[in-house]
C-alpha cells in the first residue's frame, strides 16, 4: 500500500533511551508544577495584599504568562536573559520558562477559586484573632487548593506537553530532545516520533488517572 | 542612548511573520471550529458509548505535544505517503484538528448546559430537532461557549508559534532569524512578545468581560 517500509525494530531498540528521556520530562514537569503552585500562591497573596506595587507585580506576571506563547517565555529565559550576561543551562531555562507559565495560569485559576469562598470566612477568622496571613493560610488556602484541584491537574498535563519545547533552547535529555537526537542518527522520523507520541499519551493518561485516584483519597469528606 | 541595527526592512520581515501567524491562526480556528461543532454535536447526540471512537481520536490531539503532532504529520505525509505538501498546509491541517479537539469539548459542554426541560418544552411545541437546536440550544449554548472559545482561539494563536518545525516562518521564527543575524535577542524578543501581547490581551479581556456579563443573568 505504501511505498515505504516501516522499521519499527530500529526504533523500538532505542526505547530504553526514550524512557530515560521520559523520566527527565516527568522530572521537569513535576518540579515546574511544584514551584509553580508555590509561586501562584504567592501571587494570589500579592493580589489580596492590598498593596499597590505587589498587586501590579502579580497582575503583570499573570497577564504576560497568559498572553504570550510558552515558547516565547522559554526563549526569554534562555536568549533574553543572556543579554544581561546570565547564561542558564537549557534545563534551567526550560524549567524557568515553564514555571513562569504555570504560575501565571495557576494564579488565575486560584483567583477564580477564591470567588467561590465567601468573604465572611476570612473575616470570621480575623475576629477569632488570626492575623491576615494566618486567616489566608488556615482558612482560605485549603479550600482554594481544593476548588482549584481540577484546573491544577489540567495544568500538570500542560506542563508535560510544554517540556517538548525545551528542544528549541538546546535541551537534549528530555523525551523530545532524545527523540530528535535519535532521529538525527537513524532517520526513522515517523517511527521514532510515533513512539514518543505514545509515551506522551500514556504519561498524560496516567497523570489524569492518578489525579482522579488521589482526588477520591483526598476529598473523601 | 539606545542603539539598534534593526532596519525598516527587518521590521517588514517581522510584520510578514506576524501576518503568517495571524493567517495560520485564522484558517485553523475557522475550520477547526466548524469541525469541532460537528464533532461536539455528534458526541452529545449519540451519547458517550457510541461516540467513544471520536472521543478517543480527539483526545489524542489533546494529549500529545503539538510539536510532535506537527513532526509526525510532516513525516507521515512527506515520507510515508510521499505527498508534496507545503509546510503551511500541514501546519493549518494539524492546527485545525488541534482546535477541533478542544472546540468539540467546549461545544459538548455548552450544549449540556442547556436545561433539558427547556429543550423538551420546545419539542413539545412541535419544533423539529433542528429547530430546537437552532432557536433554543444555539442562543443559550453560545453564551456558555463563547468566552471559552475566545480563550481557545487565543491559545491556538500562541501555539501557532510551534509551526516553525514544518518550515513555516511565522513571527517567532522570523524573530529568531533576526536574532541570529543582529545578535540583539532581548530587544527583538521584546518586539515579538509585545505583538503577541497586544493582540491577545485586549481579546482576552473582552472574553473575560463577556463571561462576567453573561454569567449573572
Amino acid at each position: 500500500m505504501f511505498n515505504y517500509t516501516f522499521q519499527w525494530n530500529q526504533a523500538l531498540a532505542r526505547l530504553p533511551q526514550m524512557l530515560d528521556g521520559a523520566l527527565v520530562t516527568m522530572q521537569i514537569a513535576i518540579l515546574s508544577m511544584a514551584i509553580g503552585v508555590l509561586l501562584a500562591i504567592l501571587l494570589t497573596g500579592c493580589r489580596l495584599s492590598g498593596i499597590r506595587v505587589l498587586q501590579g507585580f502579580a497582575v503583570t506576571w499573570v497577564e504576560i504568562a497568559r498572553n504570550t506563547p510558552a515558547l516565547f517565555q522559554i526563549y526569554m529565559a534562555h536568549f533574553g536573559v543572556a543579554s544581561f550576561g546570565i547564561h542558564f543551562s537549557p534545563f534551567t531555562s526550560l524549567l524557568i520558562g515553564i514555571t513562569f507559565n504555570n504560575a501565571g495560569y495557576l494564579a488565575e485559576n486560584f483567583r477564580g477559586a477564591l470567588k467561590a469562598i465567601s468573604d465572611t470566612q476570612s473575616r470570621a477568622g480575623r475576629s477569632l484573632g488570626m492575623t491576615p496571613v494566618q486567616a489566608f493560610r488556615y482558612i482560605v488556602l485549603p479550600q482554594m487548593l481544593r476548588i482549584a484541584y481540577l484546573p491544577m491537574t489540567n495544568q500538570m498535563v500542560w506542563a508535560i506537553l510544554m517540556t517538548s519545547l525545551g528542544v528549541t533552547v538546546g535541551m537534549n535529555s528530555d523525551l523530545y530532545g532524545v527523540t530528535q537526537d535519535l532521529n538525527a542518527l537513524t532517520f526513522r522520523t515517523f517511527e521514532l516520533f510515533a513512539i514518543a507520541a505514545v509515551i506522551f499519551y500514556v504519561i498524560t493518561k496516567v497523570i489524569g488517572l492518578g489525579a482522579r485516584l488521589l482526588a477520591t483519597r483526598l476529598f473523601r469528606y | 542612548m539606545f542603539d539598534t541595527a534593526l532596519s525598516a526592512h527587518d521590521l517588514l520581515f517581522l510584520a510578514k511573520g506576524a501576518g503568517v501567524t495571524l493567517l495560520v491562526t485564522a484558517i485553523s480556528v475557522a475550520f477547526g471550529t466548524i469541525l469541532g461543532i460537528l464533532c461536539g454535536v455528534f458526541r452529545f447526540q449519540v451519547g458517550p458509548y457510541w461516540a467513544s471512537p471520536v472521543t478517543f481520536i480527539l483526545d489524542i490531539f489533546r494529549s500529545i505535544p503539538l510539536l510532535i503532532q506537527l513532526v509526525l504529520a510532516n513525516a507521515f505525509l512527506g515520507m510515508v505517503l510521499k505527498l508534496r505538501m507545503s509546510g503551511f498546509t500541514i501546519a493549518c491541517g494539524v492546527l485545525t484538528l488541534y482546535t477541533a479537539a478542544y472546540c468539540a469539548e467546549i461545544v459538548r459542554g455548552s450544549i449540556g448546559s442547556v436545561p433539558g426541560t427547556t429543550r423538551r418544552a420546545g419539542r413539545s411545541l412541535g419544533m423539529t430537532w433542528f429547530q430546537d437546536m437552532r432557536y433554543i440550544v444555539l442562543p443559550l449554548a453560545t453564551r456558555v461557549a463563547l468566552p471559552s472559545w475566545i480563550g481557545l482561539a487565543l491559545g491556538v494563536m500562541k501555539d501557532s508559534a510551534l509551526v516553525y518545525v514544518v518550515q513555516v516562518t511565522e513571527l517567532l521564527k522570523s524573530t529568531q532569524i533576526l536574532i541570529t543575524r543582529l545578535q540583539e535577542p532581548l530587544f527583538l524578543l521584546m518586539i515579538c512578545g509585545a505583538f503577541y501581547f497586544l493582540i491577545s490581551f485586549p481579546i482576552a479581556r473582552f472574553g473575560g468581560y463577556l463571561e462576567k456579563r453573561w454569567s449573572n443573568d
